[in-house]
């Protein structure tokens, strides 16, 4: 039996089941991310320059690669859950958030699979990438 | 039935929370959160120029460390990392109440202060770390 009134159901109100997987992958993520974030903030500083050669051999090195791919992708993931719940709190018009939401997930998809593709062409190409094509 | 519901919108209603709340500074805590949350969203855009630049090879890196060298862009790293590391101390705290604990008024009230307190250290050494590394070639 259900407890919902007639009119709510017509309407699509209530519940819509998915709220606390948002809120466990937000926790998830932003462990994740914790942790990815912090090694980069280390890798920076223990770089000894910022020369193009320093960084794609940096970059290039199998765990450096993988460990920034992630990086890309976990705060790309983190990013949107966090801009979703901003938008779904202050944009209340039912057409502009529907926009809205749907151009934050693109972006974000897209700037993931920017950077997770640079980090991959790095790794794979080595020093030569600027000489391939 | 309808006279009855209709009847109590003479009277006045208590105001909902939200609306009768005095200004408290940790309220200012919660809304940087989310500040500096949608900041580095941006900065996330900043990042994978970068990887991007990289990937493209010599001369678009170079490019692109010379847009990192402007006064404002170099003002905006200074900022995101500040964003970073605030995010960072305070998600900590938000997981920590997650897990039930820490919210004695105090309690709140300390690790507030110990968050905007430490992501400035942070935010402050990891310059000077940097600049010394560098040679104050940055």
């Amino acid at each position: 039996m259900s407890l919902r009134t007639p009119i709510g159901r017509v309407l699509g109100l209530g519940s819509a089941k998915s709220g606390v997987s948002h809120w466990w992958s937000q926790r998830v993520s932003a462990v994740a991310l914790a942790i990815l974030a912090l090694w980069f903030v280390f890798a920076l500083l223990r770089m000894p320059d910022f020369a193009y050669a320093t960084l794609i051999a940096w970059v290039a090195v199998p765990f450096n690669a993988v460990l920034l791919a992630l990086l890309t992708g976990v705060a790309a993931y983190h990013s949107k859950l966090g801009v979703q719940v901003v938008v779904e709190d202050y944009v209340h018009d039912h057409g502009w958030k529907v926009a809205t939401l749907l151009s934050i997930n693109f972006i974000h998809v897209v700037l993931a699979a920017c950077g997770i593709f640079a980090v991959l062409r790095i790794a794979f190409v080595g020093a030569g990438v600027g000489a391939a094509v | 039935m309808g006279g009855t519901l209709s009847s109590t919108t003479k009277h006045r209603r208590p105001l909902s929370p939200f609306m009768l709340y005095r200004f408290q500074y940790t309220m200012l805590l919660s809304f940087l959160h989310r500040v500096t949350g949608c900041a580095m969203s941006v900065g996330l855009l900043l990042f994978v120029y970068w990887l991007t630049s990289m990937a493209g090879g010599a001369e678009s890196y170079e490019q692109a460390q010379g847009v990192f060298a402007h006064v404002l862009v170099k003002l905006a790293l200074v900022g995101f990392s500040f964003a970073f590391f605030y995010h960072l101390l305070n998600g900590v705290r938000h997981l920590s109440w997650d897990t039930g604990r820490g919210f004695q008024k105090k309690t709140a009230r300390l690790s507030g202060w110990i968050v905007f307190l430490g992501a400035l250290v942070l935010t402050a050494s990891f310059w000077i770390l940097v600049c010394v590394r560098l040679g104050g070639a940055a």
